[in-house]
């Protein structure tokens, strides 16, 4: 039984048929499977949140699921997120405000501060931190992350005032 | 790291995966969540020879309130926990322990009946279910078993389940309109496991607890009901009296030391959040440093 089993789901909007091994999880099944590399592999036990990727429209660690568990389900990637234009302002605000240095935390931040933006109009920074209380940076020191989602969610709330 | 190859099977109902564990014993895993699970089998502290997954049992999950009685299904996740209007008005310090389990990802996909059955000593569910009187709902191929918190939780990463039985769900007494309750812990960084942490409900008349209870966890093999609340009880409360109370937790409570913090910290923050919860409780905000807290 430890062989391939079939597995149909949604990546970004697409229907993926695929084999994988009960062992897999799906951020490797992304990224080695799908070449979807966006995903980043930090810890590969839930602690520095660079694997998150949407599932059913919520936020999860892609390296704490098993690909066979995402059988019949829609995953959302930054990828998806990033080519569907739906982040294309924090994106901006990222790169505006130096969020980032080296970037491989940053698809996992992005993710994690969407989610909460989607939740919430105007989250505080202390609410910020905590959301994003998941995601490792190793860089910015994270005063400037949080800046990017504040402000985000300032022009958010103008747009639509 | 890698999860090593398992084999792996999707139980189709409470029976099926019942029978699944019966035939493979203790070489058997049972994934909920998976929240503590794959990060245990990524780092190969364990290595299953089956995975059966329970997720897909629906009958699992959802929170139900029967007269003085809340019912969660084993499969209902931190988030479902966390904003529940039913968590919210008949067990609010459930809620407000949640807000600290791990991260939000994290809260997106583990489960109560998970977290309860892994009894990780620093974990905050636990000591909640001891506070409150909970009870945990198991299930084996020979019936139910209902199996109260104070006897479910038996050492670290130990309980009173067998390798063969499911945790199906838990009870709770809904909460008293005159109770109040508290939480707190101290992390590394926000939803880390907690190095000491505190779930406490109380009965207060007239400034005076008349019913006190303190679940320590993080600071033994096991969450504790603290016996030293007792000495808190029916008096009026002084900073000698929590001093009194300060030293019999001190004694009472056996924290290990690991690289997060030596057992005299741990001893000492207990003291800290016992001060905090009495001051917080009663309303009286110069009771917080009492008993050497700072």
């Amino acid at each position: 039984m430890t062989t391939a089993m079939a597995i149909s789901l949604q990546v970004n909007g697409e229907r993926i048929d695929a084999q994988v091994p009960p062992r897999l999880n799906l951020a490797d099944f992304l990224r080695e499977h799908l070449h979807l590399t966006g995903t980043h592999v930090g810890c590969e036990h839930g602690v520095c949140g660079a694997c998150t990727v949407r599932v059913n429209g919520e936020i999860v660690r892609a390296c704490l699921m098993l690909a066979v568990q995402a059988d019949a389900a829609s995953v959302e990637t930054i990828e998806g997120l990033s080519d569907s234009g739906e982040i294309s302002d924090l994106q901006t605000a990222f790169s505006d405000r130096n969020a980032l240095q080296c970037g491989y935390c940053t698809p996992g931040m992005l993710m994690t501060a969407q989610d909460l933006l989607k939740q919430e109009a105007e989250p505080t920074r202390e609410r910020i931190r905590e959301h994003l209380s998941g995601n490792y940076c190793r860089c910015t020191g994270y005063q400037a992350i949080i800046d990017a989602v504040e402000a985000t969610a300032r022009l958010r709330g103008k747009r639509t005032a | 790291m890698k999860a090593s190859a398992f084999a792996y099977a999707r139980a189709t109902s409470i029976d099926n995966a019942l029978e699944l564990l019966a035939a493979s014993g203790d070489r058997a895993k049972v994934l909920s969540g998976g929240q503590s699970l794959m990060p245990a089998m990524n780092l190969r502290l364990i290595s299953p020879e089956l995975i059966v997954d329970i997720s897909g049992l629906v009958e699992l999950r959802g929170i139900v309130v029967h007269g003085t009685m809340i019912r969660i299904g084993a499969l209902t996740r931190h988030v479902d926990i966390l904003k529940s209007h039913e968590i919210a008005a008949h067990a609010p310090l459930l809620r407000d322990a949640v807000a600290h389990v791990a991260h939000p990802a994290i809260r997106n996909r583990g489960t109560i009946g998970g977290n309860l059955a892994h009894a990780d000593p620093a974990s905050e569910l636990p000591a909640c279910l001891l506070v409150l009187g909970g009870t945990i709902l198991v299930r084996g191929l020979s019936g139910e078993r209902r199996i109260a918190a104070a006897e479910f939780f038996r050492g670290i990463f130990q309980t009173a389940l067998a390798p063969t039985e499911l945790v199906i769900g838990v009870e709770i007494p809904v909460m008293r309109k005159t109770s109040a309750h508290f939480f707190d812990e101290f992390t590394r960084r926000h939803g880390d496991y907690a190095i000491v942490g505190l779930a406490a409900q109380a009965e207060v008349e007239k400034g005076v607890f008349t019913d006190f209870r303190l679940g320590f966890f993080a600071v033994g093999d096991r969450p504790i009901l603290a016996r030293a609340a007792g000495i808190l009880l029916s008096r009026a409360v002084t900073p000698s009296l929590i001093s009194e109370a300060s030293d019999a937790l001190g004694v009472e409570i056996e924290p290990q030391e690991d690289q997060q913090a030596s057992a005299a910290m741990r001893r000492h923050l207990a003291k800290v959040l016992l001060a905090r919860a009495v001051a917080a409780l009663l309303g009286r905000p110069e009771l917080r440093h009492a008993g050497g807290a700072v």
